[in-house]
């Protein structure tokens, strides 16, 4: 009886460093302060137009809570993930978390239409973050939020925000107007490789206005949350074949929400198309799976459960165990409780690497 | 084992819930149309708190684009993940074979009896006239 317990109270004194926390605004309000008094006026006049169809709403109902975990709401009421107490409360203190990555969705430049409002969107919540979330709880770092589809002003924020160790990545939307890898989001690439910063690919509530899938709109919440996975197959090959990473070969992008599993078998298949057809893409000179060895992390959350949990490991192996970083995804309704996430036993090893090390090394965190 | 006694039979109505706290572990008492159960505030899944989560009907299998409710009151679906769970058995709808919720043993007594004790109820005054939700444990 003892050492399962033992075991269990071992885990949970492992410090883990988690790459998708969820910051949000108590209301629209909140980041109002980080803006100047113009574009206060815009955001109250005519509030935000992000880039789909329904405005104020998301295109899928949420089975529950609003995608929330039903107990991450604050006593207050407010938005769950908008009350940095009760985040220590519920999540920081009790789950280990010596470094907490935030992603903060929702209200900010990467969905909003209005390109200028986008660009001063990204700025206050960038700023949001780091005064409001990094400054009073030091175990958490920022992400840098750009508008993807307005480049210029995206570098711009890359090198306002770069100088301040305390962001650790560029988040833009996988889902962009055109595919990822496609030439007009390279200044974007250039800037963070030269920030040294990776690359957080995140889906996100909207999809730029573009069905989900490539067989137009889902129908159910279930099948929009898969389209998370098949999404991300074409934002991988379009990076990889357009050869992005031989003109940046020291950038980093995490696939964060993304699911893992797939990779082995889409690198697979990229690897034997390329031996035949190679000649249509001259510009790769390796076979694309290297690329997505040595230039590609994904985050774990929410956790592949294959109907033998061994087979899991075995997948592992092959994108490589230095390659996946832990997330819990907290607030939201889909959160993996690192005590529990893994049905497998990992060795100490295996455990320091995907709960801490991969993450500390990919983000630089001390 | 001893009796510990943890709410008023009228202080968890049809439909409705308590979590209480036995030597130190968290149980969801429930009350399903009269009958009381109760449960372990940990999911076999993933470990999320149970009973905060919501009291559901089963929405059973119809044709498609049909929806039917039954069994009103009869589940409990995790707060986290929405895995639902029997209330009677602790069993998991999904995956009935492997995942069970931990069940503990729950009866209704008359004050009358119970007054005579000996039992444990920290936060209740037990008196005769009324009826009393108990957990053995």
């Amino acid at each position: 009886m003892n050492a399962p317990v033992l075991e269990k109270s071992l885990q949970q004194r492992l410090a883990i460093v988690d790459c998708d926390i969820h910051p949000d605004q108590k209301s629209p309000a909140t980041l109002a302060a980080y803006m100047p008094e113009r574009w206060r006026e815009h955001a109250k006049t005519f509030g935000l137009r992000s880039r789909q169809g329904l405005v104020g709403q998301l295109t899928h109902p949420r089975m529950m809570a609003n995608g929330r975990r039903a107990d991450s709401f604050p006593p207050d009421g407010s938005p769950a993930g908008s009350d940095l107490g009760f985040m220590r409360k519920q999540h920081l203190d009790p789950n280990g978390v010596e470094v907490g990555m935030l992603v903060a969705l929702g209200r900010n430049g990467m969905e909003e239409q209005n390109q200028d409002f986008a660009t001063v969107l990204a700025r206050a919540v960038n700023d949001w973050q780091i005064e409001e979330w990094v400054k009073p709880e030091p175990r958490l770092r920022a992400g840098i939020i750009v508008t993807q589809e307005n480049p210029q002003e995206a570098v711009a924020e890359i090198e306002r925000c770069a100088p301040n160790s305390s962001f650790r990545q560029v988040i833009i939307s996988p889902r962009t107007t055109e595919p990822l890898g496609r030439r007009r989001y390279w200044p974007i690439f250039e800037a963070a490789e030269r920030a040294g910063l990776p690359i957080g690919l995140h889906p996100a509530g909207a999809s730029g206005g573009f069905p989900s899938t490539g067989s137009g709109w889902p129908t159910y919440y279930l099948q929009e949350h898969y389209s998370f996975e098949t999404g991300m197959q074409g934002v991988l090959a379009s990076l990889v074949f357009e050869g992005v990473f031989e003109r940046f070969p020291k950038l980093r992008v995490c696939f964060i929400e993304s699911g893992f599993t797939w990779v082995p078998a889409v690198c697979w298949r990229m690897d034997k198309h390329w031996e035949r057809m190679r000649k249509e893409v001259p510009h790769l000179t390796r076979p694309p799976s290297e690329y997505v060895r040595e230039h590609f992390w994904f985050a774990t959350q929410p956790i592949e459960e294959p109907e033998h949990p061994h087979h899991l490991a075995d997948m592992i192996g092959w994108i490589g165990w230095d390659r996946l970083v832990f997330s819990t995804d907290y607030p939201h309704w889909d959160f993996d409780d690192p005590r529990y996430t893994f049905k497998i036993n990992l060795t100490e090893r295996q455990r320091a690497m995907i709960f801490r090390e991969n993450a500390k090394a990919l983000y630089g965190l001390q | 084992m001893a009796r510990h006694v943890v709410a008023a039979v009228g202080d968890i109505k049809p439909g409705e819930k308590k979590l209480v706290t036995v030597k130190g572990r968290e149980i969801g008492v429930f009350n399903v149309n009269g009958e009381f159960f109760a449960l372990a505030n940990r999911c076999p899944h993933a470990g999320g708190p149970m009973c905060e989560g919501y009291i559901v009907p089963l929405v059973a299998p119809g044709k498609p684009g049909e929806y039917k409710l039954t069994r009103n009151n009869e589940f409990i679906r995790c707060p986290w993940h929405g895995w639902e769970f029997e209330i009677r058995t602790g069993q998991s709808w999904c995956d009935p074979k492997d995942l069970k919720i931990r069940q503990f043993k729950v009866a209704v007594e008359p004050g009358q009896e119970l007054v005579k004790g000996p039992y444990v109820a920290e936060t209740f005054q037990v008196t005769v006239e009324a009826d009393y939700v108990v957990i053995d444990l």
